[in-house]
């Protein structure tokens, strides 16, 4: 099963090879992560998407709890929860082939943040589920380049 | 007044109580080392290797309960350094490593002894650090002891580039507390979980109790004997733990585990409750887990949420100090009805009526179990005994009984050959007045042989008991059982005469070749209070490792010794070798 595990750490140099050195020493999978200073400067959130049956979860949760510059960890995935990624979607544009391809901007909210000669640089927002439809719903072949955050998210309480 | 970081550094070591340092000096460190010469207070131990160092500093620690702190140069100094971090990682010891690093401007720059220590060491030490300004130096210092002595200890790296110890700055005193909000040691007991597990335990007619290291660092072995005896429960322990119960007690089973007595994995087998205290259900102790305990319902108490439900399923995690959580566990039963379990110890008197660690003897051949019980009868049970890793551990384990904690010290998790030597000089000098045995074999002292030099110059006198039988007898008895006897390199062909080896190093050597010299010779040996003693004594080279579990095996499908049924394994097994 697909988990979201949101962590405020200490914004310390090493602290982000410290998780990703545990998922790799472990052997825990990484879907995506992401990470960035917060509000506090002196946090950092980071979110990682995970793929594990509950007791690894619940171990991936566990090891990161213990390690010293980790504040929090919340599994996402068990509470009432927002998550949003964004991707830069690069698409051929050809005279033919262009309007087809507004209809499908259009439908998943995309905005057009780039334009050369032939090719748009799409930014699609949302669920992972929404980008990834996204992407189908586009000829394959018309796909230049694809660059996606990762998953951020938070809980949707005011305190968890 | 205004000093640099090093005499920083040492004043913090100061007034942290640290009274030795075992280290080793080069370039990086050469600013610590002038700050030390002028520091009275602690007593530096200068090894012959930067391993030494660590598992000296680790076997201080674990003798003394106190942290031990080790300081090595950059570069090689802490690779040199890894595997003893690495030890005192797995066995879960307080620890401080001062590594010195090259100066912040030239680190990334494959500068003259440069390594990335904390990158190398991130996956073995509870944390790291880098200072790489003198301004973070005191309360970095602070941290790593806070940090490597509380909560479930363990080895703390501190790296310091050169130019801050050169750096100088007001030195303002050590602070006596630190508080980091990413890191609260302190739990406690949470009563829904007491109430749960007494519930267990009333019920309980097959109880055992399991107790693991725990039961030794959180300081333990009290309330765990008040407990054991309040409950009349059979108690078995970890490699780890012995000596928190007494073993020569009747409701002691022994050790569990691959190695363990019949009576332990038996009872841990047919248990249908298991009392696991400050033990992690390593893979030594489980066995295949498929077939682990397969009718017990397990309270789990352990200090580290993450060694709960790592391997084996529990049914009430107790999360806190054991000391914590036995003292709740027994307030709790004040009073209250436990099931009559005197069938239960019927039973396991018929499993340890069949005497597991019975062994046969043979005329004129030295038996290296004998070995270890001359050893327990000459010193009273009453020494502190190290190890190293083979077979001369589990004998060492089996036929010594521990009645007290921090008399064994040995390297249990990381498995980490050479650490005997070291660990027995660090330990007497936490103990002078405790007669110390270094229960090793040819293959693992060869691995710290160095260190002889270092107990000379500071005076630590221990007896080594060095059961030759000229294989490296853990392998061998591996390769007999499961790979055909295709002995492949586990003979050690050009031993040293350890005997003129150890005289020349100062110390005195006895090679021990009759069984009747065995005994004579060791109370020789011990004798020479102020004398180091290198005991050469050639075992039966034949001899194995019994009764065993095989990998991949459950705990009632023991091997006991003298059957001809030979051990045998699948591919399965073999991987959890």
């Amino acid at each position: 099963m697909r988990h979201i595990i949101s962590l405020q750490l200490e914004n310390e140099s090493g602290a982000l090879s410290r998780v990703a050195g545990l998922f790799s020493a472990r052997g825990f999978n990484i879907e995506s992560l992401t990470v960035a200073p917060t509000n506090d400067e002196t946090l950092s959130r980071m979110t990682i998407v995970s793929i594990g049956d509950d007791d690894i979860v619940e171990q991936i949760v566990k090891q990161l709890d213990k390690l010293i510059d980790v504040v929090r960890v919340t599994n996402l995935t068990a509470t009432g929860h927002i998550e949003r990624e964004l991707a830069l979607v690069k698409i051929d544009v050809s005279p033919n082939s262009q309007a087809e391809i507004d209809k499908h901007i259009d439908e998943y909210g995309g905005k057009i943040v780039g334009v050369s000669e032939d090719t748009y640089t799409v930014e699609v927002a949302g669920k992972s589920q929404r980008v990834d439809d996204f992407l189908v719903s586009i000829d394959a072949s018309k796909i230049l380049e694809v660059s996606r955050t990762g998953v951020t998210g938070v809980c949707q309480k005011r305190e968890y | 007044m205004k000093l640099n970081g090093a005499q920083i550094l040492v004043n913090c070591l100061q007034s942290e109580g640290i009274d030795h340092i075992f280290g080793y000096p080069g370039g990086a460190v050469l600013h610590i080392y002038d700050a030390l010469n002028a520091c009275d207070k602690i007593k530096h131990i200068l090894v012959r290797h930067e391993q030494g160092a660590v598992h000296g500093a680790d076997g201080y620690a674990r003798v003394s309960g106190k942290c031990g702190v080790a300081l090595v140069t950059s570069g090689p100094g802490l690779t040199n350094a890894v595997t003893g971090i690495a030890t005192a990682y797995m066995d879960s010891i307080p620890m401080v490593v001062i590594s010195g690093q090259v100066s912040s401007a030239v680190i990334g720059n494959d500068a003259f002894q440069e390594v990335d220590a904390v990158g190398i060491t991130r996956s073995c030490v509870k944390h790291n650090f880098l200072v790489t300004d003198i301004n973070d130096l005191v309360n970095v210092v602070k941290k790593a002891f806070h940090i490597a002595t509380t909560g479930r200890p363990g080895p703390v790296l501190i790296d310091i580039t050169k130019d801050t110890t050169i750096a100088k700055i007001e030195f303002s005193g050590y602070p006596k507390s630190i508080n980091m909000r990413s890191y609260q040691p302190e739990i406690k007991i949470k009563t829904t979980q007491i109430t749960k597990a007494v519930a267990l335990i009333v019920q309980a007619k097959k109880p055992i109790i399991y107790s693991g290291g725990g039961s030794v660092i959180g300081n333990a072995d009290k309330i765990l004997r008040v407990f054991t005896r309040h409950t009349g429960f059979p108690i078995t322990q970890t490699l780890m733990g012995l000596g928190a119960y007494p073993a020569s007690d009747k409701q002691a089973l022994g050790m569990l585990g691959m190695h363990g007595t019949y009576e332990s994995n038996m009872a841990m087998h047919d248990s249908d409750c298991i009392i696991a205290v400050g033990a992690r259900f390593d893979d030594r102790i489980t066995g295949n887990l498929d077939k682990f305990c397969p009718y017990a319902k397990i309270i789990h108490i352990d200090i580290d949420p993450s060694s709960v439900g790592k391997t084996v399923g529990v049914n009430v995690s107790i999360i806190g100090q054991v000391n914590d959580a036995l003292s709740a566990l027994m307030q709790a039963l004040k009073g209250k009805q436990l099931a009559d379990i005197s069938q239960w110890w019927a039973q396991i008197e018929t499993w340890r009526s069949v005497d597991s660690m019975a062994y046969k003897t043979k005329a004129g051949v030295i038996k290296p179990q004998s070995v270890i019980e001359a050893l327990y009868e000459v010193t009273k049970g009453e020494a502190i005994v190290t190890s190293d890793v083979g077979q001369h551990q589990m004998w060492a384990a089996q036929y010594y009984l521990f009645d007290k904690p921090r008399r064994w010290i040995n390297s249990g998790g990381l498995g980490t050959m050479g650490f005997g030597l070291p660990a027995a000089m660090g330990a007497k000098l936490a103990a002078p007045e405790m007669d110390v045995a270094c229960v090793t074999g040819e293959g693992s002292i060869q691995m710290m042989l160095q260190e002889l030099s270092t107990m000379l110059q500071y005076d630590t006198p221990v007896k080594i008991i060095n059961l030759n039988n000229g294989y490296l007898g853990m392998v061998r008895q591996w390769q007999e059982f499961f790979y055909d006897k295709r002995y492949s390199m586990s003979y050690m062909d050009a031993l040293p005469d350890f005997v003129k080896l150890a005289e020349s190093y100062g110390h005195i050597g006895i090679k021990v070749e009759k069984e009747a010299d065995l005994k004579p010779a060791l109370i020789e040996a011990f004798k020479q209070k102020n004398r180091t003693v290198f005991l050469d004594i050639l075992i039966d080279p034949s001899e194995n490792v019994f009764p065993m579990i095989p990998a991949g095996a459950g705990h009632h499908e023991m091997l006991l010794a003298g059957r001809d049924d030979m051990a045998s394994t699948n591919d399965e097994g073999l991987n959890l070798v």
